[in-house]
């Protein structure tokens, strides 16, 4: 009898747990499928099926274009990133040199300051450089941003990787590069999917440097395009027209992180805890 | 943290092997070079130009008209007025929100992650099914997540309201957003739902590396398990959860975009960045605006320091992991 109530107990806090991580964006899909007065509806259920706000946020509205933008923005921060993360995190795990402890602690530091406080050098930068207002300007920050915390996690996977394997190509007189090229790239293709991804959701959600860098819808990314959402007045935000572009960009990402849960989960502890 | 700096690797002796380590090290300094140079030239660069304009009148429509007026955007007496950031309530109770944000929603996320994490670890019957629907508001982004909250908090057709009042526990709707009794717990309501997933993975992960024979020991002892909980668990488990604290308030003191989403401007829930976006880009004031920048900087890098001063001494402490 204890053990049942016990277990009723435990498996009411599981389906609390469940529902309160899952009703908002339930609720969010079966919003972005009503129109109308249907809005003004608070029912728990699906009440129609209505895909007005999907044609409606494609067809009269850029987003279609804000989707490609956010695609090829946070695509070339992750290549980039990776790139650039690649070399210096095989520096940073696996070779001991002065002040490495203290670059770490940098990176580290870095990846934690707020974008604000760099927002105005990055604002003239920006302009001197003449790419305001253009997706080249999105790519340049968004990779200063990301690039710490790529590193990171990078460094992090590095050093997991057995150092015999490293001896043996250093006996074997192989360079640096070669040791980097040949024998980490071909086993770190799990961290890189792992960190890619990680990589590419943070470029993807990034909103104030996009706000500010950006002045047309045309060059807006996702997050931009749903924080300005306007309707018909100033006074009714289009709601029904919200929720659909939120259901479009979040079921992929959604997605991604379901199927590569596992990674994901590596990832995020393997930056933080291991630290 | 930094025990795991430390361990390097042993590089024995030997004139051949010394020679080795030396072109290795110059290999080191070139492969850090890209992200040395990247950061400079768009992350120091800007930082230190953020600078120098908080001590300028620069207004964003004409960067090129600025000139130096020293600490005048922090203080300055004109006729006996004090002037600037540091006497500008504006900015303080900016810094007062972002504080009371953090440590509020902070402290939430750690007792909500807690019991999750401790859900999680316990064997049953769907725990995959359990782990997955938790991730799903880490994985929404911020933006869209301000957003839907946004619906549901709604005055006049949010579900919130409405099943608050079917209930019966309140008579009239509330404007959760806009009135300034409850602007400031929709905020940490949002983000404590967003963010309590990647509190809860941390905290799992290190409940994943507890040893078991402790559990066994306390068994055969008969300790209860409320008496585990607080003697065992929580101590050893101590060490994830300050990590998880720290990386969640540093990450919290910086909140920018969900105030603005779901607040937008709203002097009842502006955080430090939500003011010094609005002086820069919204009232063009860059010289002032950037003094408040300089100043979020300093704040933040002053709790950085003290916690990394703080980890590193506790750290080393332990010993090897």
């Amino acid at each position: 009898m204890k053990q049942l109530v016990k277990n009723s107990l435990f498996y009411s806090l599981v389906l609390v747990i469940v529902f309160a991580a899952v009703f908002p964006f339930y609720y969010a899909i079966i919003t972005s499928f009503r129109s109308g007065s249907e809005l003004f509806s608070t029912s728990l259920l699906p009440t129609s099926f209505n895909w007005d706000n999907y044609t409606g946020i494609f067809v009269e509205q850029p987003f279609g274009t804000n989707i490609l933008n956010s695609v090829i923005v946070a695509t070339s921060v992750v290549v980039i990133s990776l790139a650039i993360a690649v070399t210096a995190s095989y520096a940073l795990a696996r070779i001991p040199f002065k002040g490495r402890g203290l670059m770490l602690m940098t990176i580290l530091s870095v990846s934690m300051f707020p974008q604000v406080a760099i927002l105005s050098g990055m604002f003239e930068l920006i302009r001197s450089l003449g790419v305001y207002n253009s997706l080249t300007g999105l790519i340049i920050p968004n990779t200063v941003l990301m690039l710490p915390f790529t590193v990171w996690v990078l460094t992090t996977f590095m050093r997991e990787i057995p150092k015999e394997l490293e001896e043996a190509a250093i006996v074997d007189g192989a360079s640096s590069f070669t040791i980097i090229w040949r024998v980490f790239l071909p086993l770190m293709w799990p961290a890189l999917v792992t960190t890619g991804l990680l990589t590419f959701i943070g470029a993807w959600n990034e909103f104030l440097f996009a706000l500010t860098f950006t002045l047309s819808n045309e060059v807006r990314t996702v997050p931009v395009a749903i924080a300005l959402l306007s309707g018909a007045s100033e006074f009714e935000l289009p709601w029904g027209r919200i929720m659909a572009a939120s259901v479009t960009v979040t079921v992929p990402i959604v997605v991604l992180v379901l199927i590569f849960q596992r990674k994901i989960v590596a990832g995020l502890t393997a930056g933080a805890v291991k630290g | 943290m930094a025990l795991a700096l430390s361990s390097g690797e042993q590089v024995g002796a030997g004139g051949n092997r010394s020679q080795l380590t030396t072109a290795r090290i110059r290999a080191a300094w070139l492969f850090l070079s890209p992200m040395l140079i990247a950061l400079a030239v768009v992350a120091a660069w800007p930082l230190a130009r953020t600078f120098w304009l908080g001590f300028t009148d620069a207004n964003l429509s004409d960067l090129s008209q600025s000139q130096f007026i020293g600490f005048e955007n922090f203080y300055a007496v004109y006729d006996g007025e004090a002037y600037g950031l540091l006497v500008d309530p504006e900015w303080w109770n900016a810094v007062g929100n972002t504080l009371y944000f953090t440590v509020v929603s902070v402290a939430l996320e750690t007792v909500f992650g807690l019991v999750i994490a401790l859900v999680l670890h316990a064997n049953f019957k769907g725990r995959g099914l359990v782990r997955t629907a938790v991730l799903i508001p880490w994985a929404i982004p911020t933006i869209v997540s301000a957003r839907m909250w946004g619906w549901m908090l709604h005055d006049q057709f949010g579900v919130i309201n409405a099943a608050l009042m079917t209930l019966g526990i309140i008579d009239t709707p509330i404007a959760w957003t806009a009135n300034p009794d409850t602007a400031m717990w929709a905020v940490i309501i949002v983000d404590v739902w967003k963010t309590t997933p990647f509190m809860a993975l941390l905290i799992l992960a290190g409940l994943q590396m507890l040893p078991n024979d402790i559990y066994e020991a306390a068994k055969v002892d008969g300790v209860g398990p409320v008496r585990v909980f607080f003697r065992v668990t929580l101590p050893l488990l101590r060490p994830a959860i300050v990590v998880a604290v720290v990386f969640r308030a540093l990450d919290a003191l910086r909140i920018f975009d969900l105030i603005y989403v779901l607040t937008s401007n709203s002097t009842d829930t502006m955080s430090m960045s939500v003011y010094t976006k609005q002086q820069l880009i919204d009232f063009q004031e860059m010289g002032y605006g950037s003094a408040a920048a300089t100043l979020l900087f300093m704040i933040v890098a002053f709790m950085t320091v003290i916690t990394l001063i703080a980890g590193k001494l506790r750290f080393d402490g332990e010993g090897e992991r």
